[in-house]
């Protein structure tokens, strides 16, 4: 069911056209870049209720940033494949025998390979801003969370993809829902600070465990505990692999 | 699961597809023998890319079934997918990668071998002529050499069905001759089955063993292209007239012999059959009516005049009075 090749062949394909489109990576990266070097450095000082003394807001800052970076990434992921039905290739990938499990397989490797690299590459200039360099382990086990949460936000475009065809509609539909998931995550501030009834939606937003695993492993310090974390983002990244593999053999992909 | 006793390449029975309200392809049967190059010719908009897609396994017919290469395509659409070509009536490179990438990524989405690849590529690369271009990226390519890319990515797996939808469209007069060289080639030396969709009568003439007219989604005809032709039973006679065309129109509707006529602004094309004996008669016909006739011109009919005598309109008027109606925009929705 599963053809290494055609995962290996979609995911090369993605790094090819990463490593040519030098803009992409700049753009992409720019967003988190300056949240991180405005908000973390001008809220550097302050004193966040929620917070243990020993952690500055910078050090908590930051794992929700790499939460961010790989949010809007991957959900932006999405759009390749809008783009690729635009320029008629999707047609060409959809009318090949490689099964649609495999192609959607590919899909995501090859955007959370991206998500990672940007992900890594905010967690470097973290670095030279002042964040604690973490251990290599830390460093390696946080790519696996890494991967859980790029699986899961890729999805969603995935998914929105195979039903939408322009460019507009897609940017507009992912906003909306990639900022609630963003701000309510717990990226900028601890969760426990909103009121219970918001609360509720932090605990419904996949990336409220992700960046609390990130913070865990790289800080040293979570909400709730980096087992239930990882646990929560795996079995909802497999439903939503499982999710994106049906609407891509369901939908006409014209 | 492979149908036995089945020596067509497709067979297709009752294949429907409904946009909404719409009914873009109608009831439509028909089969293309192994090895035969078949031809849908049509107006834009009649329904040829639509049979297309839903044949390449992209569009999910309404109603009706098709078996290609043996296989059911309600029930196995990756087997089908495994034995078919397709080129596509719009481009469908990318490019951001080169012609060679291009190729390789296709390759290996059918599971290809790496040394198989790599002679595979060499070999397609040849046939259209792109081996010194192979490395450059398929942005700085000319919409010909797009197209012959996209050609040799559809040979590349050896597809034993070809679907080609308007592989010349836009192209120039002498790419569009190398093109139709390439398919017939291929057709013949690889007994590849090849159903092709074009507006361009002379495309079909010049390449299709047999032809379906098709408008409005429904076939109107099937004949080999010397069938349609003779369907005319007759020769063409362009009668050019300064004055009146309308009362000898109407004069020569009147003989029996005359089997077809189209009126055009200053000209009158005739299809009569026994030209020898009938000619003089227009000449009197006109005179007794006191016209004069400036010109007059014999030849053979072709698919165009067949088209004409069958639809009752030119493939490229049909295309005009089209414009402003509702169809036309969803046609056009449903094509993009």
């Amino acid at each position: 069911m599963i053809q290494r090749k055609v995962v290996y062949v979609l995911w090369r394909r993605e790094m090819i056209k990463y490593f040519r489109a030098r803009s992409r990576v700049v753009g992409a990266i720019a967003m988190p870049a300056f949240l991180l070097i405005f908000q973390g450095m001008g809220f550097r000082r302050a004193e966040f209720p929620g917070l243990p003394e020993s952690i500055g807001y910078f050090q908590y800052l930051v794992p929700g940033i790499i939460g961010m970076t790989l949010l809007f990434t991957a959900a932006y992921a999405g759009m390749s494949v809008i783009m690729d039905k635009q320029f008629g290739f999707l047609k060409e990938v959809m009318v090949t025998p490689a099964s649609r499990i495999s192609i959607v397989l590919g899909m995501i490797s090859g955007s959370a390979t991206v998500s990672i690299i940007q992900a890594l590459i905010i967690l470097m200039m973290s670095v030279l801003l002042g964040f604690r360099l973490p251990f290599i382990s830390a460093i390696l086990s946080s790519v696996v969370i890494m991967v859980l949460i790029s699986m899961t936000f890729i999805n969603i475009g995935l998914i929105l993809s195979s039903v939408l065809k322009d460019f507009h509609g897609f940017s507009t539909i992912i906003n909306f829902i990639a900022f609630p998931l963003f701000l309510l995550s717990g990226a900028l501030f601890p969760v426990s600070n909103l009121p219970a009834p918001i609360r509720v939606l932090s605990y419904l937003d996949p990336l409220t465990y992700g960046v609390d695993a990130l913070r865990g492993v790289l800080i040293g310090y979570c909400e709730f505990s980096i087992v239930q974390d990882v646990f929560i983002l795996s079995i909802l990244s497999v439903l939503m692999v499982c999710a994106s593999g049906y609407f891509f053999k369901k939908a006409e992909m014209l | 699961m492979k149908v036995l006793f089945n020596m067509s390449a497709i067979t297709i029975k009752g294949l429907t597809k409904k946009f909404g309200e719409f009914t873009a392809v109608d009831d439509v049967s028909f089969s293309v023998e192994s090895g035969e190059l078949f031809g849908l010719l049509g107006p834009n908009g009649a329904g040829k890319s639509t049979i297309i897609n839903m044949l390449t396994t992209l569009l999910i017919p309404t109603a009706g079934d098709a078996y290609i290469a043996g296989y059911d395509l309600r029930k196995h659409p990756e087997k089908v997918r495994n034995n078919i070509g397709v080129i596509f009536q719009d481009p469908s490179l990318d490019i951001g990668l080169t012609g060679r990438e291009n190729l390789d990524f296709h390759a290996m989405m059918y599971n290809i071998n790496s040394d198989e690849r790599k002679k595979r590529i060499r070999e397609v690369l040849d046939i259209v002529g792109l081996a010194d271009k192979a490395d450059i990226l398929v942005e700085n390519y000319s919409g010909g050499m797009k197209r012959r890319l996209e050609i040799a990515r559809g040979l590349i797996h050896y597809p034993k069905v070809l679907f080609l939808d308007e592989p010349t469209l836009g192209l120039d007069a002498q790419t569009r001759r190398t093109i139709w060289d390439y398919i017939r080639d291929l057709n013949r030396n690889y007994g590849t089955s090849v159903i092709l969709t074009t507006h361009y009568m002379e495309e079909a003439d010049y390449l299709c063993d047999r032809i379906a007219i098709i408008d409005h989604g429904k076939i109107i005809v099937l004949d080999t292209p010397f069938g349609l032709k003779n369907r005319l039973q007759g020769d063409r006679v362009s009668v050019t007239i300064e004055e009146d065309i309308g009362l000898i129109a109407g004069a020569l509707r009147e003989k029996e012999w005359v089997r077809d006529i189209v009126q055009n602004d200053r000209m009158l094309d005739v299809v009569i059959s026994d030209h020898e004996t009938n000619i003089p008669d227009i000449f009197q016909t006109a005179s007794k009516l006191g016209i004069g006739i400036s010109s007059i011109k014999i030849s053979k009919p072709s698919l165009e005049d067949v088209f004409i005598h069958l639809t009752g309109s030119t493939i490229r008027e049909q295309e005009g009075s089209r414009k402003t109606a509702k169809q036309d925009r969803m046609r056009r929705r449903m094509l993009r």
